[in-house]
């Protein structure tokens, strides 16, 4: 059975993806070496050690994300976070920046190592670079690919393959997007953030809510019309030839009606976005993609209306996995 | 597959206005006792509730539930609370949604975010401060029924389940995930 | 200090596309020019035929010649691509992504500013595996780019020094999508706007360019007043991007501010007229967002300070 990954922004939202079913869980620590280093979010040294030796109590994994680019003359920081979570017995760590990944399987040869989806590893000649260089033994996959090219993949690749299957998608390829920083000087590869809430603000108008980020307009909803995160790739624009959501609606991925063809194309493992969001939302998703992989097993039809409300504008996107636009 | 735990969503009640109204005249001193004496005793039973809160745990938030006469203002270090009837000027952020939705994130029962996207919670200021508050409260695990009922000393059993009574009635047998703990 | 040309990003007709690099060579102070279609792989069987020519005419002028890589590589064909471009001879291949590098297998290379290379760690691995130039990517801050610099001393260090800035890849076309287009059938509207296309916010504020499956900056990076900082931090190439308009100016300009025949104030306006109508930015490198243009002086109390303090 495909291994459901799991994501925790707390102690509490980890535990509730144990609950919930979680075969392995993703967390990272409370600084800029993850890539969602946002306010009162992730886990202080001491949080990691007691979580994971919770999860192992109870038969769960926990993958460590150290997946932003370390800044220049501050390495070392990075080094630590690896050092840190390798001590507290993480199951694997998640790495996209190349030097990193030489320290960790130099520094820990023992250590597993994911390749984060920032590293943006987009065809089996990238994967093998990773597995050749570093050992790398899981690859997560960018959410730029269908899934017939997952398929071949699986095919080509040693590599072990982790695909997204819900939550906030991007639809510029991962950790090559330097949107954030230039409308906020804060990008998710140097300061694990996108669209920082820091430079987000809300007004209310007569006609309903502005969203902005860093000073440029990026939506304006009416009153009762679903909204999204104010993040760039998915705001509203205008051109010449017309305005709207000129890269993508406010969505966000539900791949729960294509989990039979995730397992054909031979993918390991299936993971859910989210570490920024609450208990309610972890424990939601991940009984409903467990309940899902039963389904699965047992040959029944998922459920695949269910999580509209956890989604951005309400609705959901099979995203690249089938791509209607090509 | 009809899965029984899936989200069974479906926006949570309001309060009538009529009732709202009803409330209008009631003085509110009462009130902020009994709420700041919750909130000092979350703090006391929960020291660290608020670490999470970071370099924002000197802002000071407005909330205001759209279904009421009046809002509060809260701050976390000290824990202050003040029930006010309209949300004063210079306030680090504001935050207004239904009473029932603010219970049920308070208890980490619905997720803040969800609650945005269908424009039933609105954050006006400092977003990040809303954010770390969210972050520190959803990590919190607090259960408003216990901490409520313990304010009341020997009478706490009771006190507890009349609450849970109010809750259900206020929010409904269960949040958004459809699933009680 | 070099100066150097990247690639055509923008979808030009390939006699133009042709003609434009026929002048670098004939006319353009520039000492290193990249080419080949990085942005497509639809677009590149219609240079393919002009590759050949461009490249003599180039070399012949003294330039050296680099073949771009695609920046991201996902479909065979591409992969296929990628492959004969690391099997060339006599050109170095500038490499956009990873994919490239296993073919490559250690061979003398340079690595262009799609490759993430945040720190010195990273720097030194590619160095330690051929790579002879480094494109850094543009949305560092000078800090980093002069500890990485100085790390990797034998290798010529590289800034986005002019031009729109490129911000993000996908693998779906924002062209094809607007003129309500599938990607496979998609015409090549992006023809139609050879310096991009402009994206307003709602409110009308100039944001964004978008050039098919590539997002750029509507701000043109300019680093010329920046010029002096990044030569004392041991960059070795500053990188000119084409755009829509006369880069022989734009080239010429900058080799006048480097070699002392002008002030970056002249320099300045040469530009400014040269590519009117687009404001200048240099706010990644100042840790700011980068549509910011900080207003840059030479000797600068600031700029030293920072200087002074790596």
């Amino acid at each position: 059975m495909m291994e459901l990954i799991c994501p925790a922004g707390t102690p509490a939202a980890l535990k509730s993806a144990i609950d919930a079913g979680a075969d392995a869980i993703y967390c990272g620590f409370n600084d800029e070496t993850n890539a969602r280093n946002f306010p009162g979010l992730n886990f202080s040294r001491d949080e990691m050690r007691k979580s994971i030796a919770l999860a192992h109590g109870r038969g769960a994994r926990v993958l460590v994300a150290i997946n932003t680019f370390p800044r220049a003359s501050a390495v070392d920081i990075w080094h630590r976070a690896v050092d840190d979570a390798a001590s507290a017995g993480a199951d694997a760590l998640i790495l996209a920046d190349i030097g990193l990944m030489d320290y960790t399987a130099r520094r820990h040869p023992n250590q597993r190592l994911h390749v984060s989806v920032q590293a943006a590893a987009a065809n089996p000649d990238a994967i093998a670079f990773y597995a050749e260089n570093f050992g790398a033994r899981r690859v997560v996959l960018p959410r730029v690919l269908s899934v017939p090219e997952i398929a071949e993949i699986t095919r080509e690749s040693t590599c072990e393959t982790e695909v997204f299957v819900f939550g906030g998608l991007c639809v510029m390829a991962e950790g090559r997007c330097s949107l954030s920083s230039y409308a906020t000087g804060k990008s998710p590869n140097m300061q694990g953030v996108c669209s920082p809430p820091s430079h987000v603000t809300y007004e209310q108008t007569m006609d309903g809510t502005k969203s902005s980020l860093g000073g440029f307009t990026i939506n304006r909803f009416a009153v009762s019309e679903p909204a999204g995160y104010p993040t760039l790739c998915k705001g509203r624009f205008s051109t010449s030839q017309g305005a709207g959501y000129i890269f993508e609606d406010p969505v966000s991925l539900d791949a729960t009606a294509l989990l039979k063809g995730m397992r054909d194309a031979g993918v390991t493992a299936l993971k859910i976005e989210g570490r920024q969001r609450g208990r309610a939302y972890v424990e939601s998703v991940v009984r409903h993609f467990r309940h899902a992989l039963a389904a699965l097993e047992s040959g029944s039809e998922a459920d695949i209306a269910s999580l509209k409300p956890f989604t951005e504008g309400q609705a959901s996107t099979l995203g690249a996995y089938r791509k209607t636009w090509r | 597959m009809n899965d029984p735990s899936a989200a069974s969503p479906g926006p949570l009640p309001t309060i009538p206005p009529l009732v709202a109204l009803a409330m209008r005249p009631l003085p509110l001193l009462p009130l902020q006792l009994v709420l700041a004496g919750v909130l000092r005793r979350i703090h006391r039973r929960n020291p660290a509730i608020f670490d999470r809160l970071g370099d924002h745990a000197r802002a000071r938030f407005g909330i205001k539930p759209i279904d009421l006469p009046f809002a509060f203002v809260v701050e976390a270090r000290p824990p202050r609370l003040s029930v006010v009837r309209d949300l004063p000027r210079g306030l680090d952020a504001r935050i207004s949604a239904s009473l029932a939705n603010l219970l049920a994130l308070l208890e980490g029962r619905v997720d803040g975010d969800a609650l945005m996207f269908s424009r039933e919670l609105v954050v006006e200021g400092d977003v990040e401060a809303v954010l770390a508050l969210r972050n520190a409260i959803d990590d919190a695990q607090l259960d408003l029924a216990a901490e409520a009922s313990s304010l009341f000393g020997p009478l706490g059993a009771p006190a507890r389940r009349a609450f849970e009574a109010a809750r259900g009635r206020v929010i409904g047998s269960s949040g958004q995930g459809g699933q009680s703990r | 200090m070099q100066l150097s040309l990247g690639p055509v990003l923008y979808n030009w007709a390939p006699e133009r596309w042709r003609d434009f690099y026929f002048r670098i060579a004939d006319e353009a102070p520039v000492d290193v020019v990249s080419v080949g279609e990085i942005v497509c792989s639809k677009r590149s069987p219609f240079l393919a035929d002009h590759i050949p020519a461009v490249v003599e005419r180039l070399q012949n002028a003294g330039k050296q010649v680099l073949l771009g890589s695609l920046i991201l590589v996902s479909l065979r064909r591409e992969r296929r691509q990628t492959d004969e471009l690391a099997a060339a001879e006599g050109v170095l291949v500038e490499v956009n992504d990873l994919t490239c590098l296993r073919a490559l297998a250690g061979r003398p290379h340079a690595i262009g500013p799609f490759v993430n290379i945040y720190n010195e760690a990273s720097a030194a691995f590619h160095a330690a595996r051929g790579a002879r130039r480094i494109c850094l990517p543009p949305e560092l801050p000078l800090a980093s780019v002069a500890t990485i610099a100085k790390a990797v001393p034998d290798i010529t260090t590289e800034v986005f020094a002019f031009g729109r800035v490129p911000l993000a890849i996908s693998a779906r076309c924002y062209h094809a999508r607007l003129h309500k287009l599938a990607k496979d059938n998609c015409r090549f509207v992006c023809e139609k706007d050879p310096d991009g296309l402009l994206l307003n916010t709602l409110e009308q504020q100039d944001f964004l360019t978008i050039n098919g499956v590539q997002t750029l900056s509507h701000t043109c990076a300019n680093l010329l007043g920046e010029a002096g900082l990044l030569h004392e931090s041991n960059v070795g190439s500053l990188r000119l991007s084409p755009q829509d308009c006369d880069m022989v100016v734009v080239a010429k300009a900058f080799r006048d501010v480097l070699d002392g025949r002008d002030d970056a104030d002249g320099g300045n306006r040469r530009l400014a007229a040269a590519y009117p109508g687009v404001p200048f930015s240099n706010g990644f490198l100042w840790a700011e967002p980068g549509h910011v243009y900080r207003q840059a002086r030479s000797g600068d109390a600031q700029g030293s300070a920072q200087i002074g303090t790596l």
